[in-house]
């Protein structure tokens, strides 16, 4: 059976750089997958190339066993795709309400939109925010909407780009159960994130990227016992 | 052609300065074809045929922009030259060698003498819409376009115009075909402008360049942004009044009309970004509530 996600030798390169360059990435269906690796490395311009906001220089993208390498990023997400961007991205000049039914109505009967609505609401514990304009929320409750924004169109996979930058703690771990979560009803998730210990929280496969390149692949337990890891992240003096 | 542009730039994010390209495919499509098509009810056909080529060319010239990814400024831009070069092109139309049919362009002069609006009637009647009656023609049309423009954008077609407005990438990144809302937008809009401009056609029976030329293109957007461009009630209250007023002062001098034009444009955006309509009923609004806040708590 073909992979659920298969990106092969995808390279980007931006004038001389080559941000990717020749990275293969599978992920399954139903794992939740992280991608790592230290600033610079390339993780958020892969993201870019698999949800399709950037043309790949190189390669090819198998979604589902259909090549998707040429399609707009409507078209993708109407696969089944869904994308939390690093930076909220909202309509912040529009209600948060406003923000979910712009999201649901694509595929949401009319009649089941305003249960659907409230039960996205109850879900981001934002119902009593629900007719705030969504810039006037605290940076944690956008980076929510935004997760019920993609939640809403139903993916079959889940694509998060440093979906806990700006979090707290708390907000970091409940964030976290709820990717478990989702993940445990059958959605698939990739995350591009930095916070190690939110890693560990959620991870079950790991792919470790470096100049642009895969470095390490592998379980949660091999990449964090791994000491090559451990020095790209850390320098060589922590490892010693 | 004020209600297109709320649309297009209000709730689609797009200046367009093209209104009057699209009033002036309108009306010269109108004259030329009643023109040829005799008078009676054939001018109903050139009506439909004119609105068909407005909507025809909007298609043409949104697809080359929207999906060259033309925005911002630009989209302005290239609009504003399409518009200049129809203008420039009408213009020098004078010699007898440019005429379509029996249609005669006639450059800067402009088009006169095609038959007004006309719809066959029951028996051999048939009403002519001149005078009063092509007013109420007029009024019944904005009201049909005001109400179905009202139910366009609260629509879910209007969600996502908005969404786009607010964030394309994140409008694209939820499953929606950005370019093919934004086109179709566009073509709604610009046909309004194509409707004008039959309408204008039919009532004056003549059509110029200066109709489409730059003074004329920025008009439309004097009266959105100075009206706010955010909501089509706005414009159609807004854009009354300042015609009103403006026919009063051209009576007295035309000069005088067009400084009050570029004043109330420079007023605009220094005190009323929103617009003074917008602005206005928002002030009203909250001295109300203003009003009756005290009056709960006493």
């Amino acid at each position: 059976m073909a992979e659920f996600l298969q990106a092969t030798a995808l390279s980007k390169t931006f004038g001389g750089l080559a941000a990717v360059s020749g990275v293969d990435l599978s992920v399954d269906e139903g794992e939740i997958h992280c991608l790592i690796g230290p600033n610079g490395a390339g993780k958020s311009t892969l993201f870019k190339l698999i949800v399709g906001t950037y043309a790949p220089t190189a390669g090819s993208v198998l979604f589902r066993g259909e090549n998707v390498t040429e399609m707009q990023p409507s078209a993708r997400v109407r696969r089944g795709m869904s994308i939390k961007m690093q930076t909220p991205s909202i309509f912040k000049e529009l209600p948060v309400r406003q923000n979910i039914e712009i999201a649901l109505q694509h595929h949401v009967a009319k009649t089941d939109l305003a249960r659907e609505e409230a039960r996205l609401l109850a879900l981001l514990d934002l119902t009593a925010d629900a007719t705030k304009l969504a810039g006037t929320l605290a940076h944690g409750q956008q980076q929510w909407l935004e997760i019920g924004m993609a939640l809403a169109l139903k993916p079959a996979l889940l694509l998060m780009d440093e979906p806990t930058a700006g979090m707290s703690t708390e907000e970091t771990f409940r964030t976290g159960e709820l990717i478990k979560s989702l993940n445990s009803q059958g959605m698939t998730v990739l995350v591009v994130e930095h916070d190690m210990a939110f890693i560990r929280q959620i991870a079950q496969r790991v792919t470790v990227m470096h100049f642009g390149k895969v470095f390490a692949r592998g379980s949660i337990s091999e990449i964090i016992t791994d000491p090559r890891v451990a020095e790209i992240y850390l320098g060589k003096t922590h490892v010693a | 052609m004020a209600l297109g542009l709320c649309l297009l730039w209000g709730y689609g994010g797009m200046l367009s300065f093209g209104q009057t390209f699209f009033f002036g495919i309108g009306g010269y499509s109108y004259g030329v074809l009643a023109t040829n098509f005799g008078g009676g009810g054939m001018t109903l056909v050139a009506l439909l045929l004119a609105l068909a080529l407005g909507a025809l060319a909007a298609v043409i010239l949104g697809y080359f922009m929207i999906w060259g990814r033309v925005g911002g400024v630009f989209f302005g831009i290239v609009t504003l030259s399409a518009t200049l070069v129809l203008a420039f092109f009408l213009g020098q139309t004078a010699g007898p060698e440019w005429r379509i049919g029996n249609a005669r362009l006639n450059g800067f002069n402009g088009m006169k003498g095609m038959d007004p609006l006309t719809i066959p009637w029951f028996g051999d009647s048939q009403i002519y819409f001149e005078g009063t009656y092509l007013f109420y023609l007029v009024v019944a049309l904005i009201v049909l376009v005001y109400l179905g423009l009202r139910i366009l954008v609260n629509s879910r077609f209007g969600n996502v115009m908005v969404a786009i407005r607010e964030d394309p990438q994140r409008a694209e990144l939820l499953g929606y075909d950005v370019r093919k809302y934004q086109l179709v937008t566009f073509v709604i809009g610009s046909t309004l402008a194509a409707l004008s401009g039959v309408m204008y056609t039919s009532w004056g029976q003549f059509i110029a360049p200066s109709s489409i030329g730059l003074p004329a293109a920025a008009m439309p957007i004097v009266w959105v942004a100075f009206s706010g461009r955010s909501d089509i009630t706005a414009v159609l209250v807004g854009s009354f009044f300042i015609l009103y007023f403006f026919q009063m002062i051209t009576v007295h001098s035309q000069q005088a009309a067009l400084v009050l034009m570029g004043a109330m444009m420079l007023a605009t955006v220094m005190i009323a970004p929103q617009g003074f309509v917008v602005s206005m009923t928002r002030a009203i609004g909250r001295f109300v509530q203003r009003r009756k806040a005290p009056a709960k708590q006493a």
